[in-house]
């Protein structure tokens, strides 16, 4: 069944499916951070997706380790495991979180696993499974900034030598439904980003949905194609040169470590919950977290980007008169029109016949 | 379903190997091999390991120092703002400096907030599938024909008739209580961004303080989501009482089930802004004034409450780990700040030296993890303390210390109790937890929803400073700071699954030496230098089954009630490094021991 589905030329439209199995796999270089991310998720909840609430949706049967309600071991691995046979009897998402490590280093040995071999009772290695459940996924998706470029386990110095998901299958990597890797980047994954980005394959996989449009790194574009500071609601300070000295400023941060103007993310404009929270819109620094540079390019990450002393000093030229500017004409917007007094005379400039 | 393999034992032939490998309804990678002898239906081993290898100790070295906080609350996933709350602790030790009061009551905030949002979606949407319809049905059919027959005592106050009603609201994706409790998970983490930017990883707390915003609006927005969490606190520590006297009535001898001696270690939370200056001299009395008293408790007695005595006992064993001694390599500490020696075996005095070689399960090395302990200078003994899964012991050191007292959460001695002020539903209401007669599965479950109804106190209290102070002008959240060249720093916290400790030595500005011990290499240690199992393996050993299936259909329901119980959570355990690309080369699937060690 899953084969038929794959043979669909991809994007088509108006012609799905009704079941799908989300295989995820958390068991890369990973916290589980974006598992329970995902579980603040409100647009839509993960529990109305798997309840079928979603119209259009096709039905949803997951199988994450965090949320499994069964005891484990072989009950949970059941599905997986029929996958790699080709016997799921539905179309398959495979959800990878977390970087993959390099398993060409280390001989005989391995980084991570996920279950046993259940005939030698070797540990079967997570690379293993992508190898064997990748190429017939309807579609792959790498769920947080480690799985999808490394991450802070792949930081200089590691001893892994993990990778992100399309730097182990090749960026040039096509699902057996057509489609690239789906990389929702985010240290942790912004809840909703993700179940926004499933909610869109869903809809393709059930035909309601073109092809997701992703950019160069593979992400959503409707979700990276912006910086942080282009959403940030303090970047009008930015634009005054109005710059935050310490962190008990709730003026903009570029001069104390925050990379927003450099960042494609939309954490500033989405909170991180139905709006609430956040990070320079709420005081946090940018570090980078969504991105391929990150961490190390982002590092002390509590210092100015080199970057925001050239654009600071340039902005620093015509920024405070501009700031001077707009604060005499506040002044005046703050007055109320002469007229509106209780003195005995109307001074309003009443004319009923007034023309032009 | 578990892996079942025979084992043919002259002394026995029922025997079994069984394993469930990986866990679910966990954070992190655990398995789980036992062998269980089901003639006389008991556990008589069991070995807890873990699979995955990360390193973070190792690349934090020649760090900036500022950068720890945001790097280690990486290391988990469900609690890293416990990680970088600890960090800033250290941190803030290391620099000599203190965050201003404002500062203080926002990031306790935060973390209140938390302990409500994690132990109740563990509690509900995770542990609770183990007690729910679907999961009783298939593995204790009788208990569940008694459950629906048996009355609930509290069903005034929740609302659900009897047991068997109260279990299928537990059912997953589906049952009242698992989406509510999902809802109550997401309003708490509202209130968790609020305070902390983000979760899980924050994004507004530094070291010297928070960058959050503190206008009245912050507090009100909090607030409000707060009390609106009441109702749903007053009826979940019934309902859980309902079903876990049940368990004890229904199933004489299940107070058994998961016990251990009771050694449990508490590291204390939430700091009181008015006493913590976070000098090491002065650490007995900012301590002292945790919301959440420290505590070792072994036996029932409170053997210290003195965080300087808890830190010098800290002991970091080899054990059966793949580790070289680190005797002849630098001590970064000889002393702490009040002269007294420091151990070699302190995380102080940590170099790790990872050695990968083949497992020997016959009196050799077996696992990654090294075995944290605690050292009882009275006896000598290392002490294998557990957490308890976090609540237990919280609440147990902070009722034995009969320290805190801030109305709406206030020790006795033998208890804590917990006002909680009228509710949209419910009256006002106090809720009491007695010292417990074991430390054990039900108990550790027990405790944790207790300690969710503590932390809304807690919550309720520091909310109201909070707002105090911004009533007053007193918005300073933040205290600036200069890296020194040559600094020590420790800090101590409450992950919400237990203990946790950071230690810091700062060389030339940058990171020499920083070792995390969480909660979970505590619990899930192998057996140490002494031959002591770690409590994991200690409380399943021995362990009687009371699931109603044989062999053939057998689920291990009560062993994986009670490995749940300590709230496992394993990327704590398991932020080991392996060194110089070489991993051990393992050769069959039962990978004793788990992570512990950085």
């Amino acid at each position: 069944m899953a084969t038929s589905f794959a043979e669909q030329p991809s994007g088509q439209t108006g012609s799905g499916v009704d079941e799908v199995h989300i295989l995820w796999i958390s068991e890369g270089m990973s916290c589980d951070g974006d598992t329970v991310s995902i579980t603040a998720g409100t647009l839509p909840a993960i529990e109305e997706v798997v309840l079928g609430l979603v119209p259009g949706l096709p039905k949803v049967h997951l199988h994450n380790k965090v949320l499994d309600p069964s005891l484990g071991g072989e009950e949970f691995l059941t599905p997986f495991r029929a996958a790699v046979r080709g016997e799921l009897d539905a179309p398959y998402v495979l959800v990878i979180e977390g970087s993959i490590p390099n398993e060409k280093i280390n001989g005989e040995g391995y980084w991570t696993s996920f279950g046993n071999d259940d005939v030698t009772g070797e540990p079967l290695t997570l690379n293993w499974w992508i190898d064997h459940l990748a190429p017939g996924a309807w579609g792959v998706v790498a769920v947080g900034t480690c799985a999808a470029y490394g991450g802070i386990h792949a930081m200089a110095g590691n001893p892994t030598g993990c990778m992100g998901l399309a730097d182990y299958l090749g960026w040039d990597f096509r699902s057996a439904g057509g489609l690239p890797i789906v990389n929702i980047p985010g240290c942790p994954v912004q809840p909703d980003n993700f179940m926004e980005t499933l909610t869109w394959l869903l809809y393709q996989a059930a035909g309601l949905a073109p092809v997701i449009p992703l950019d160069e790194q593979l992400r959503p574009q409707w979700l990276f194609g912006k910086t942080v500071h282009e959403g940030c609601d303090r970047a009008g300070y930015y634009e005054q040169a109005d710059f935050a000295k310490d962190y008990n400023s709730p003026k903009c941060l570029v001069k104390i470590g925050c990379w927003g103007p450099v960042v494609n993310c939309n954490v500033t404009k989405r909170g991180w919950m139905d709006g609430i929270g956040g990070c320079p819109n709420v005081g946090g620094i940018c570090i980078g977290c969504t991105m391929p540079g990150f961490p190390d390019k982002f590092m002390p990450f509590m210092d100015e980007p080199p970057g925001a002393t050239a654009s600071g000093s340039m902005i620093a030229m015509y920024g405070p008169l501009i700031r001077k500017l707009r604060s005499i004409t506040n002044k005046t917007m703050n007055k109320e029109p002469k007229w509106r007094h209780n003195r005995d005379a109307l001074t309003t400039g009443y004319d009923p016949r007034w023309r032009a | 379903m578990a892996t079942t393999r025979e084992r043919i034992k002259p002394e026995s032939r029922n025997v079994v190997d069984m394993s469930w490998d990986p866990v679910t309804r966990i954070v992190g990678n655990l398995g789980i091999y036992t062998k269980i002898d089901f003639d006389n239906r008991e556990v008589i081993d069991c070995k807890s390991t873990s699979s995955i290898f990360r390193g973070y100790s190792v690349f934090m070295k020649g760090k900036d120092p500022r950068d720890a906080g945001f790097i280690t609350s990486r290391i988990c996933g469900i609690c890293g703002d416990n990680h970088t709350v600890c960090s800033i602790y250290a941190q803030n030790m290391a620099y000599g400096i203190r965050t201003p009061p404002l500062g203080e009551w926002i990031m306790n905030l935060g973390e209140a907030a938390e302990y409500m949002f994690d132990h109740t979606i563990f509690q509900d949407n995770l542990i609770f599938v183990d007690f729910c319809e679907q999961m009783v049905k298939d593995t204790n059919p009788g208990l569940l024909d008694k459950a629906n027959k048996t009355d609930a005592p509290r069903a005034e106050i929740h609302g659900y008739k009897t047991i068997g009603d109260i279990m299928r609201a537990f059912n997953p994706f589906e049952g009242e209580i698992y989406k509510e409790a999902l809802h109550f998970s997401r309003v708490t983490r509202e209130m968790f961004c609020l305070m902390e930017g983000r979760h899980v990883h924050p994004s507004t707390m530094y070291p010297g303080g928070v960058g959050t915003v503190a206008t009245p609006q912050l507090f009100t927005d909090y607030l409000v989501r707060l009390l609106r969490c009441l109702d749903f606190v007053k009826r979940s520590v019934p309902l859980n009482d309902d079903v876990f006297d049940f368990f004890y009535e229904q199933l004489p001898g299940y107070e058994k089930v998961g016990l251990r001696r009771t050694l449990l270690g508490c590291w204390g939370a939430f700091n009181n802004p008015d006493h913590v200056d976070y000098k090491y001299e002065n650490m007995n009395h900012w301590g002292n004034e945790m919301f959440v008293t420290p505590g070792v408790v072994v036996d029932g007695e409170l053997v210290t409450h003195d965080l300087v005595d808890i830190n010098l006992g800290i002991r970091i064993l080899l054990g059966s780990s793949y580790y070289e001694d680190w005797v002849n390599e630098e001590t970064f500490v000889e002393k702490d700040p009040l002269g007294n020696p420091i151990d070699k075996r302190h995380p102080w005095n940590q170099t790790t030296l990872p050695k990968p070689q083949k497992r020997d399960l016959e009196g050799g090395n077996y696992s990654w993890v090294m075995s944290p302990r605690w050292y009882d200078t009275r006896t000598g003994d290392h002490l294998a303390l557990d957490t308890g899964g976090g609540p237990l012991a919280r609440l147990w050191a902070t009722a034995l210390a009969n320290k805190v007292d801030i109305g709406y959460v206030k020790a006795t001695g033998s208890s804590v109790q917990i006002n909680l002020p009228r509710s949209a539903q419910l009256p006002e209401m106090q809720l009491e937890w007695k010292i417990p007669q074991w430390s054990n599965t039900i108990e550790r479950d027990r405790a944790r929803i207790y300690f969710v109804a503590y932390a809304a106190g807690c919550a309720l209290h520091f909310v109201e400073q909070a707002l105090n102070l911004v009533r007053q002008g007193q918005t300073k959240v933040f205290q600036d700071f200069e890296v020194p060249d040559e600094a020590i720093g420790c800090g101590f916290h409450e992950a919400v699954r237990g203990v946790l400790s950071h230690h810091l030595v700062i060389r030339n500005k940058k990171i020499a030496n920083y070792h995390p011990y969480p909660p979970t290499p505590w619990n899930g240690s192998p057996t140490d230098s002494y031959g002591t199992p770690g409590p994991y393996e200690d409380s399943v050993m021995g362990l009687q089954l009371f699931e109603e299936n044989d062999r053939e259909s057998f689920r291990g329901i009560d062993i994986m009630r009670t490995v749940r119980s300590f709230d496992p959570c394993l990327p704590c355990g398991v932020h080991m490094y392996l060194g110089k690309g070489k991993t051990l080369k393992r050769v069959h699937s039962p990978m004793l021991g788990m992570g512990g060690s950085t």
